[in-house]
């Protein structure tokens, strides 16, 4: 395969299905944070950088 | 005793082979180095051998603090003074030059040169001034985070210690004309592979210090901390991969030529600021600001987000740095798409840190470390919006190669790194040193008005001159010639270069009363001082109007 | 173990938080910057580039020590004012030796592709020695003890050694010759031999106007002299080489 050819191929893939994928794989990755149930982890988490200031009370 | 022994024998192995390689090295520069190495460690063994005796002055440098009950805190302590001290360094090369560019009369050949102190300038500021400040605080937050103190305690006094001799080294060098050529990349070789043992020790006390976390969570300003080290050892290395000429000497060729090291380069270039520069800072932001504002982050889920889209995104943006130039079209192409893609992660990253504020805006009048936090958030909004416009191609081709570029830089330095380290060493100090509080709030308001101003003069001359100079390099007559020589375009930027300099010299004054301010608190002193802000109150008068009828 | 505990195991486990940081960040550079190394059209072959003689090479090598690169590109856009002033624009080929690239990212000063030929060597001399005495208006800053520096380079011929093994075409005789060559170039009495066949189109003659004296203003000279003169492109076979190149 010459060094053109290689270059048309990949540019169509990346015009095509190389951008749906991408495409839904971000779309899943930035709803996964958002799914059922996360919140109160994710709040637990936010909230762990203030537990020393109750240390010994 | 053995293992003092043995310390001081690995010590005195070191200062050997430095004394041989000053003995046979093959250039003037490559001697100086060794001989700083061989200083270097003549200190690293008269502290070993002198710790047996007077070990309760070298606890300090070499040993944690016996106390299991306190984080081990030390190289965080030291890690605030090296910052102010390489920052004012920096700020003061940085006016040099800047005034070097408008009265050429300034530069001292050879050592004083612009070619050889600008390396020194942007050093000193991303990599002594940055660089400490992300190591420092990394050091604080990740034992905090993690409830535990910092694993490898030698091993992270070593990471001090070894990056302040990697600042003495690549700054000596500059001055004696070592460098790769390579921005933000220039030390040679040997200093490349000290910095990369000192970073893999980083990497180690970091990731110790989270595997013996009583925390179960690792905190995202972790994540963040994580990527910016892990990323920057792989650009690194990348982008330094070169042949020494003689292993004696300072000169080295890079492995890569014309377009591919072009784009190694760039691709190391623009991801400095992605991850030294951004990701790291934003390590910051995760927690100092929540602590600061005293609330949760805004959305720790939308930090999530912010984390994988940035570093993902952010790594394919170094072609923007190419556009029009020998590098392959489509890589130009995936560059822009990128760096336009990059600006949601960065404004939703903006934006879940000044969100956290809801509900307390009031402190950002009352609280003026909360009000640099949200300056310093608030150019860094700016300079990740004027980033992806600059990536356009048909913007770039105007601003490319002109000074518009170097004041998107500084708004992004100056505004959000310069900022948001000013306000987390006004966090540090008071609580590093046990201190009830800083020595002077008011003085912090006076350093935020002079920095903000001198970031001002800075962007608008730089956004002048820029487009001044890519308009006039294009400009035709009626005649169908070019209008302007290129010394045209250089006199007309004259003035710019005088008021850029001038924002430069109100930032550096900014930063005199900040080493003021953490001396002074340092020094355990309180500057007696109103409030910073107080309605006025008398109890006397706080009653209803009586009705005079009724008496 | 349900989908929700392997998410909460990624947040809670350092390693395979780094080790998909890892491949996070990866992705980008493979994809960028591997297709540079095999896709073939990147670099099109181009007649007349050489690598530099030693003199050009260490004359390049005192431009990057002096940090010139700060201030001058070396990288000329195809617009037509860019063109009109400084030249046709720079093809990829012409930087393929370049150890690392000096494509530059500001134009303090002027590009300079293609500033081989331009002026006379006189005029370099007294525009490095005293740049506001030729461009009263140039803010750049003085190298007047270039031409009181004598060229030093320990060894020549390892520079040489040094950058065939990162893949310039040096020859044998190139290496061998390293130093006679370097001395050669700048000294018009001597004997070149046949170093102006080993480096087609090398300028041999005195360029800083001493000829008794080997100094770095002689390096530096003959490197200026030289860039962007090797490739004749305004010739037929470069301009069809031209109309495949991708990039523009």
């Amino acid at each position: 395969m010459s060094g053109h050819s290689t270059y048309e191929t990949l540019r169509h893939l990346a015009d095509s299905w190389g951008l749906l994928a991408m495409m839904g794989i971000f779309a899943a990755l930035s709803l996964w944070p958002f799914r059922p149930g996360a919140k109160r982890h994710s709040d637990e988490a936010a909230r762990s950088i203030f537990k020393d200031e109750t240390d010994g009370r | 005793m053995e293992l003092v022994l043995s310390r001081a024998a690995a010590w005195f192995a070191a200062l050997l082979l430095a004394v041989i390689a000053v003995a046979a090295a093959q250039d003037s520069g490559f001697a100086v180095h060794m001989s700083i190495i061989a200083i270097a460690a003549l200190i690293g063994l008269w502290v070993t051998i002198s710790r047996a005796d007077y070990g309760a002055i070298a606890r300090g440098i070499i040993r944690t603090p016996a106390d299991p009950g306190r984080y081990d805190d030390d190289p965080v302590r030291w890690g605030v003074i090296a910052t102010v001290f390489w920052g004012m360094a920096g700020f003061a090369a940085g006016l040099y030059i800047a005034l070097q560019l408008a009265f050429p009369v300034l530069n001292f050949e050879p050592y004083l040169n612009f070619g050889r102190l600008r390396p020194l300038h942007t050093s000193a500021v991303i990599f002594a001034f940055g660089g400490n400040a992300l190591i420092a605080s990394s050091f604080y937050v990740v034992q905090r985070t993690c409830r535990a103190r910092l694993a490898l305690p030698g091993l992270a006094r070593f990471v001090f210690w070894g990056y302040q001799l990697f600042i003495v080294l690549a700054a000596t060098g500059y001055l004696m004309g070592i460098t790769q050529s390579k921005e933000y990349a220039e030390p040679e070789w040997y200093v490349d592979w000290w910095l990369t043992i000192v970073w893999v020790a980083y990497l180690a006390v970091f990731v110790g210090t989270i595997l013996k976390r009583k925390e179960p969570h690792i905190y995202v300003a972790n994540w963040f901390y994580l990527s910016f080290i892990i990323t920057v050892a792989m650009l690194h290395v990348v982008n330094n991969l070169d042949l020494p000429v003689s292993l004696l000497g300072s000169k080295s060729y890079s492995v890569f030529a014309g377009v591919q090291s072009a784009l190694v380069q760039w691709w190391y270039g623009h991801n400095a600021v992605g991850f030294f520069l951004t990701a790291g800072f934003l390590a910051m932001m995760y927690y100092f600001v929540p602590k600061q504002a005293e609330r949760p982050i805004f959305s720790y889920r939308l930090s999530i987000i912010h984390f994988w889209a940035l570093i993902f995104l952010y790594i394919w943006a170094g072609p923007h740095h190419l556009h029009y130039t020998a590098l392959p079209d489509w890589a130009q192409t995936l560059g822009m798409v990128f760096s336009v893609m990059l600006w949601m992660p960065s404004w939703g990253g903006m934006i879940n840190g000044l969100m956290t504020l809801n509900g307390a805006w009031d402190k950002v009048r009352t609280d003026p470390i909360i009000r640099m936090m949200v300056i310093s958030l608030a150019f860094y909004g700016m300079s990740t919006f004027e980033g992806p416009l600059m990536s356009i191609k048909s913007v770039n081709s105007l601003s490319h190669y002109t000074d518009w570029t170097i004041g998107h830089v500084h708004s992004g330095a100056l505004g959000w790194n310069g900022m948001i380290t000013f306000s987390v060493l006004y966090f540090l100090t008071p609580r590093l040193w046990n201190r009830e509080r800083l020595y002077s709030l008011r003085m912090v308001n006076w350093h935020f008005w002079l920095a903000t101003a001198g970031i001002v003069f800075y962007a608008a001359s730089m956004w002048v001159a820029g487009i001044t100079q890519g308009l006039m390099w294009r400009e035709y007559g009626a005649d169908g010639y070019l209008v302007n020589s290129f010394a045209d375009t250089v006199a007309a930027l004259h003035p710019m270069y005088i008021l850029r300099a001038f924002g430069g010299l109100l930032y550096l004054a900014g930063a005199v009363i900040l080493v003021i301010n953490i001396w002074l608190t340092i020094a355990g002193r309180q500057r007696v001082e109103e409030p910073l802000r107080q309605a006025a109150y008398d109890p006397a008068a706080d009653r209803p109007i009586v009705p005079a009828a009724a008496n | 173990m349900s989908i929700t505990e392997q998410h909460k195991k990624l947040e809670r486990n350092v390693t395979l938080l780094g080790a998909f940081a890892f491949v996070a960040v990866i992705i980008g550079g493979i994809v960028e910057i591997a297709p540079l190394f095999w896709i073939d059209n990147t670099i099109e072959k181009v007649d007349g580039v050489r690598p530099y003689t030693p003199l050009e090479l260490a004359g390049r090598d005192i431009y990057i020590r002096e940090g010139c690169y700060v201030c001058h590109s070396q990288m000329i856009r195809p617009f037509r004012d860019e063109v009109e002033r400084y030249g046709h624009y720079s093809l990829a080929a012409e930087s393929m030796y370049d150890h690392p690239f000096q494509w530059g990212s500001k134009r303090t000063g002027p590009d300079l592709a293609r500033v081989g030929g331009r002026y006379s060597d006189e005029w370099h001399v007294q525009h490095l020695a005293n740049p506001q005495s030729v461009v009263p208006e140039s803010v750049m800053p003085q190298y007047g003890f270039l031409a009181d520096a004598d060229l030093t380079i320990g060894d020549p011929a390892a520079r040489l050694t040094a950058l065939s093994r990162v893949g310039v075409p040096y020859t044998a005789k190139d290496i061998e010759q390293a130093r006679a060559d370097l001395l050669a170039q700048a000294d018009p009495e001597a004997d070149a031999g046949d170093l102006a066949k080993r480096y087609p189109k090398a300028q041999i003659r005195d360029y800083d106007g001493k000829p008794a004296r080997l100094t770095e203003m002689d390096a530096l000279v003959a490197y200026l002299q030289m860039l962007g003169t090797l490739v004749d492109v305004n010739s037929a076979a470069a301009q069809e080489d031209l109309a495949t190149e991708t990039g523009r």
